[in-house]
């Protein structure tokens, strides 16, 4: 018997991090309008692009100089995992018709973690739902809100925002190094960076050490005990494992 | 005209990406050997993009307030500070040392 919406857990670990996660599109309104795109370029990327990684990564290779398709290949590949999240979330979930064009648009880090942390089925769905469409709601208003007060700003490096965009990449990249692999793979990808980036067009470094890195994953992959896997950025269920509601459910397969 | 084009691309792309995800079939989910390139991949394109958004200014290495502002970031994630506050005491640090005249 499933427990009502108002009581249900995964709504509730849903609601929390759409809340926390929403808000910091503040973040990326205000240093997309500093990278150059205009306000509606910046509200595009929130509505139709929707994924903070990649929308990071496409106005971080604009900040720097970069062309457009270096920016929309570097967006490209960053939600590459998205396909990964996808197919654990349609064994999981199971959506039908316009339901899966719907929960593709917002299966991202924080609505895959949601969900995947709940143990029953009703409470992955929920979770999933409110994670997803709430943090596409209010990312989208708070990116909005951070464009208008990032257009309003004179001069953006007098107010750091160039130093608030390298906190930002490291805000996003900092829970993935969790183990040594993890480290290792991010000082040869930062090495192949500092190497490339008198040599090449800006925004093309950040390719580079994506060729680099997907050669690591294919060539170093090996059959194990958990490799550098994928997991989401997030881990919404905080707290001792053998606490209630922080089980490691896995996707029944 | 053209910043717009690639912005719709990057968002077909991102949007096909994910679909791809739910229409592919689930035998696919059990490729470990895709999860990982996947991972791997995430790992690298973020390390680089904190790394040029450090020192590149164009084709250019360049040491400024943008380090301290890496060092501070670090700093407060290290003490498990919350997204948007790393990112508040990344600008406060950029911002604060082109105050003191540095970078």
């Amino acid at each position: 018997m499933p427990t009502t919406l108002r009581h249900s857990p995964g709504a509730r670990v849903g609601l929390s991090i759409a809340v926390a996660t929403g808000l910091y599109g503040i973040s990326f309104g205000a240093l997309s309008v500093s990278s150059g795109l205009d306000i509606w370029q910046t509200s595009a990327l929130s509505l139709l692009l929707f994924s903070g990684g990649s929308q990071f990564a496409f106005i971080g290779v604009i900040a720097g100089g970069g062309s457009g398709a270096a920016a929309a290949g570097a967006a490209a590949l960053l939600g590459i995992r998205n396909a990964v999240y996808g197919m654990q979330l349609n064994a999981l979930l199971h959506p039908r018709g316009w339901r899966r064009f719907a929960a593709a648009q917002v299966t991202i880090d924080e609505s895959l973690a949601t969900s995947t942390g709940q143990t029953v089925l009703v409470e992955q769905k929920r979770g999933f739902w409110v994670a997803g469409l709430g943090i596409f709601v209010l990312w989208n208003v708070f990116t909005l809100i951070g464009a208008l007060a990032g257009d309003a700003v004179g001069d953006p490096k007098q107010w750091g925002l160039d130093g608030a965009a390298v906190a930002a990449f490291l805000g996003l990249l900092w829970p993935r190094l969790r183990s040594k692999e993890a480290g290792a793979i991010a000082a040869v990808c930062a090495l192949a960076t500092v190497l490339t980036v008198p040599l090449v067009s800006p925004g093309v470094p950040i390719l580079v050490a994506a060729v680099v890195a997907g050669a690591i994953g294919w060539f170093g992959f090996r059959h194990g005990p958990a490799g550098e896997g994928l997991e989401p950025d997030v881990d919404p269920y905080p707290g001792p494992p053998d606490a209630p509601g922080s089980t490691d459910a896995q996707a029944p397969r | 005209m053209s910043v717009w084009f690639w912005i719709l691309v990057a968002c077909a792309a991102a949007f096909l990406t994910k679909l791809l995800g739910y229409l592919v079939p689930q035998k696919w989910v059990t490729n470990a050997r895709i999860a990982r390139v996947a991972g791997v991949l995430t790992i690298g394109l973020l390390t680089s993009l904190t790394v040029a958004n450090t020192v590149a200014t164009g084709q250019e290495l360049v040491v400024d307030a943008r380090l301290g502002a890496l060092v501070v970031a670090a700093i407060a994630l290290w003490f498990k500070a919350p997204f948007l506050a790393v990112v508040i005491a990344g600008a406060a640090a950029a911002a604060g040392l082109r105050l003191l005249g540095l970078g």
